[in-house]
């Protein structure tokens, strides 16, 4: 980065663990997470918004990380998909519902169909068929055709009331 | 013996990384050294067709954190030169590919004009902003029609923008047309189209001035094609490249075409700054600078009897090839072949036009030619029905190539330069189970019902059959570790089909090892330099069965140095769960590892396992350590290629609902019968197959490249392309398998990858057409042009002859 851009001071905190950085205006959420944090799980499918594979959770809303500005995020809590394995390292519950019904296949776009379900489910505990579709129908997969992942998302709030 | 695990639905190996966000895919490589990777951007043209009067690039050369911006003036040799002509085919007469940065003209929206490389993407993309060129606007050649009518010439030394011209005969069409008792002639339109993976493409490189070598990650199906392209283009010994083809975010085609300007462009500039570069496109890029599908145009001529048999069928068709041919013919000589489906038409006549067009070039897109054959087959045979008074499956029925006529010789040459001579299958077994999937019995009551409540609602059928695992060959090399553990590799690359997965479960069923213990790599030419690539649903065919072979090689190996460590002989031997031992005497064995120990007469011991393998404790004192025949390591290596493709096969069917006043088209249901011989992974094959079909009802409702007449691409966007989400696909789709397996390879597999997208806009114009009971000629549909096609019915039934309009009606009759 050139020294004649202006830059910012910003406090992330990233699946838990505070960052301060020191970023342009201009950068991405989507670029910082990837670039500066090394947090590639995060992808960028189109950025304009549309594809939803960079879907994050900023405060616990699903976000499109490549529309949103690092600096306009100071002091926010965000979570990625590196975010959603459990404390020991074993996969969360919508992790081990993609894995169980084959809800993947390049895993381009899986990141953020994970981060949407997370917080889907935390609105609908027990979503029904329709709620399911409505909950990823804003994500697009050009691998999957879409059945098993909606699969999943029954799948992942099964293991959800199980874990509780 | 372990269990079986061919056939079962493992689940997938690769999935953990995945599922993590540590998958490594190409514009994440190297990104823990940010501040030795630059970044790259290329300027595009801005015009369909132009001449370059003058690129002005002095406002970039001192920019801050700007390493070095290039037009073709600042490349020499054989970068100078244009791209490789992939696949050159007599036929394609007129063949022409672009330079890797425009020379004087520009040929579509979209062909790189200037490389800039920069600290980071940012950066890049501002210089790009500074770069001034000007250019002189010809008139561009958009669409087949403007193609044809070659008022404009694409390239200028190509009289009526045809690139090639083919012809294909099977007895003599028109003369089997002429003295049939009905005749039909159909025009029948596919639009253009894309493969559009998530991920688009991507290439890193970096080159070692210690080694002189250079090491490139890019995002391909081809990583064997793209060394041997870089290192020609570069001027480089093919040994001093290695390319890897990370994990890959989806491909269906598009990252079969090689090389790219921008792979050529990077791995250069790597040498020239010595630091690594890194390119990813941006959608948009995608769009404009990829490649495209799809766009035919076809005119068929017809005649049959009264049983609806084909006994003459003379296709004609026009295939838009985009600004240039660096994929050859591969697309129209697919559609030429295998329009042919599972029917046997007595005669047969193919011709086509490859066509230039200002806009991006057209390489294979999944299905690669075969939907629009497909298209224009089923929508011939419902045509003929309809003529007939027919039922659409019992006029299929009677063109069926029957079980008992495999191998079928369709009498034509097929995309591999091999005759079209299908291996296997069942048709008619498969029409009966797509018949009861679908419940194409019951429908009749069931629309006669909808219609009683004000409803529209059809049925529709799309039968396909695929040449799939096509040649030249596939390699694996299979590596037994002392620790047991077996390391396999094979060079064609993945990009989410679960190779992984569905290799391991073959390797670990020949040599009887726990799957766990099975690691395999895709796509790196360090570990298998011998690839052809992934395409043409190949890669389980070509790569499971070298792996198979592979694997065999190494079981031979293993059980010859067990018997000599037992005292036993060969044939009293047997692979148990990672060791060899003596049938009838479980205590009696050896563990692969060892094994792989033993395999390898050392000097040097380094650790207990390999204290047991120094020459003082190895061997027979009266042979030398490695038999004359012989060669060190426990390894197995092979190769699989084929006399020619094999065939799977399909068939799908769809009930849709059209809206009366809206014009909606809605999917009620959709069932498919597959067969792709004996599946690996169930699991993975139903994968396949629905996002197969998700694919095909993009293209058939949803999907189209919207170029206005100046070339511009008007929906270069995910806002504007509609690519299906998933409240477009149907909630639930049945499928049903048939396995009739290959006889051409060890396995008697068939490939599955493309399959699932082949017949779907051929089902949905049946259905839609059965729906509304006037043709459906062009695909995609979208709810405006169905509203269109009822006015203009309408207004044609209103103004002709009382007659009633005729249902399912889907040609003229004009003998």
């Amino acid at each position: 980065m050139t020294s004649t851009e202006t830059r910012h001071d910003v406090l992330l905190t990233v699946n838990g663990v505070p960052h301060r950085l020191n970023l342009p205006a201009r950068r991405l959420l989507s670029d910082c997470l990837r670039h500066d944090l090394k947090l590639t799980g995060t992808h960028v499918g189109c950025e304009h918004g549309v594809c939803g594979a960079c879907t994050v959770l900023i405060d616990g809303k699903p976000t499109r990380s490549c529309l949103v500005l690092a600096v306009a995020l100071d002091g926010q809590e965000i979570t990625t998909v590196e975010g959603l394995t459990n404390p020991d390292g074993s996969l969360g519950c919508v992790q081990q519902a993609l894995l169980e019904c084959h809800g993947l296949q390049c895993g381009f776009c899986t990141p953020g169909f994970m981060t949407t379900i997370e917080a889907g489910l935390k609105q609908q505990p027990a979503p029904t068929d329709d709620e399911a579709r409505e909950m990823v129908a804003g994500n697009l997969c050009r691998c999957t055709g879409y059945q098993n992942i909606v699969g999943a998302v029954h799948r992942a709030a099964e293991l959800k009331r199980d874990s509780r | 013996m372990s269990t079986q695990l061919f056939g079962e639905k493992v689940p997938r190996v690769e999935d953990q990384r995945f599922l993590r966000g540590q998958g490594r895919y190409v514009d994440d490589v190297l990104v823990d050294t940010p501040s030795a990777t630059l970044h790259a951007a290329v300027l595009r043209s801005p015009h369909a067709h132009a001449r370059i009067l003058d690129i002005d690039v002095s406002d970039v050369i001192d920019m801050d954190g700007v390493h070095l911006v290039w037009t073709h003036e600042d490349l020499a040799g054989a970068m100078a030169e244009p791209l490789p002509l992939l696949i050159p085919h007599p036929a394609l007469t007129h063949g022409r590919t672009q330079y890797t940065l425009a020379k004087d003209t520009v040929n579509y929206v979209g062909e790189a004009v200037a490389f800039v490389v920069a600290d980071d993407r940012y950066l890049a993309e501002d210089a790009l902003g500074r770069i001034s060129v000007s250019y002189e606007p010809l008139p561009a050649v958009v669409g087949i029609e403007s193609a044809r009518a070659a008022e404009n010439l694409v390239h200028d030394d190509v009289p009526g923008n045809v690139a090639a011209r083919m012809e294909q005969n099977v007895g003599d069409a028109p003369t089997a047309i002429d003295a049939a008792p009905h005749v039909l002639e159909l025009d029948l339109s596919i639009e253009r189209s894309a493969a559009m993976p998530l991920e688009g493409r991507g290439t890193v490189a970096r080159w070692d001035h210690d080694t002189s070598r250079l090491q490139v990650w890019t995002s391909t199906q081809a990583s064997t094609g793209v060394r041997a392209a870089v290192a020609a283009k570069l001027e480089l010994d093919l040994g001093q490249v290695d390319v890897i083809c990370p994990d890959t975010g989806g491909g269906f085609g598009v990252k079969i075409n090689h090389p790219w300007p921008e792979d050529l462009l990077v791995t250069r500039a790597a040498q020239v700054t010595g630091q690594a570069v890194k390119f990813t496109e941006d959608r948009r890029e995608h769009f404009i600078s990829a490649a495209h599908e799809r766009a035919q145009e076809h005119h068929i001529r017809v005649g049959f009897d009264d049983q609806g048999r084909v006994q003459g069928l003379d296709v004609e068709f026009w295939h838009d090839n985009g600004a240039y041919t660096p994929y050859g013919l591969i697309v129209p000589i697919i559609t030429s072949t295998q329009l042919l489906g599972p029917y046997k038409p007595a005669n047969y006549r193919v011709r086509f036009d490859s066509l230039y067009t200002n806009t991006v070039i057209v390489t294979p897109y999944r299905g690669a030619g075969r939907p629009q054959g497909c298209f224009a087959m089923e929508r011939t045979i419902d045509a003929i029905a309809a003529h007939l008074g027919l039922d659409r499956t019992a006029v299929r029925a009677a063109n069926l190539i029957q079980p008992d006529e495999f191998p079928y010789d369709q009498g034509l040459i097929f995309q591999d330069g091999r005759p079209l001579i299908y291996d296997s299958g069942d048709y008619p077994a498969m029409l009966e189970k797509i018949r009861k999937l679908i419940g194409w019995d019951e429908f009749e009551q069931f629309k006669a019902e909808a219609e009683a409540e004000g409803r529209r609602v059809g049925i529709g059928l799309g039968c396909y059959v695929e040449g799939t695992g096509v040649g030249p060959y596939e390699g694996a090399h299979v590596h037994v570790e002392t620790s047991g553990k077996v390391k396999v590799a094979t060079g064609l690359t993945t990009q989410g089909q679960g190779h992984q997965t569905a290799f391991a479960q073959v390797v670990a069923d020949t040599l009887d090892v726990p799957m766990e213990d099975v690691e395999v790599v895709t796509g790196d030419t360090r570990r298998m330099s011998y690839s052809v690539g992934t395409f043409a649903s190949r890669a389980a065919v070509m790569s499971g069965s070298a792996m198979h072979l592979a694997a065999l090689r190494a079981k031979e190996k293993a059980l010859r140095l067990a018997a000599d460590a037992l005292e036993a002989d060969e044939a009293d031997l047997k692979m148990v769960d990672g060791s060899v031992q003596v049938k009838g005497s479980p205590s009696n064995s050896i563990a692969l590892g060892t094994l792989a120990v033993l395999s390898n007469p050392l000097r040097y011991a380094f650790d207990k396992a390999s204290q047991a393998a120094t020459q003082f404790s190895v061997g027979d004192q009266d042979k030398p350590p490695v038999d004359e025949d012989d060669e060190p390591g426990l390894e197995g290596r092979d190769f699989y290629s084929p006399n020619r493709s094999t065939f799977a096969s399909g068939m799908h069917a769809a009930i849709v609902e059209t809206d009366p006043e809206t014009a909606e088209i809605k999917i009620l249901r959709y069932a498919i019968v597959h067969d792709c011989g004996r599946m690996i992974n169930p699991m993975i094959v139903e994968g396949q197959i629905h996002g197969g079909m998700a694919q095909g009802i993009g293209g058939a409702l949803y999907e189209r490249m919207a170029y206005d007449d100046s070339g511009q691409l008007l929906n270069a966007s995910f806002m504007d392309f509609l690519m299906p989400y998933v409240t477009e696909i149907p909630g639930e789709i049945d499928v049903d398998h048939l396995e009739t397996p290959s006889p051409l390879n060890p396995l008697g597999i068939k490939g599955a990858g493309e399959a699932g997208v082949i017949p779907v806009s051929a089902a949905i114009a049946a259905a839609v057409e059965n729906a509304e009971g006037f043709s459906i000629t062009s695909m995609p549909i979208s709810p405006a042009e169905l509203y269109d096609l009822r006015q203009r019915h309408a207004e044609h039934t209103s103004t002709t002859s009382a007659r009633p309009p005729k249902q399912d009606g889907s040609g003229e009759e004009s003998a």
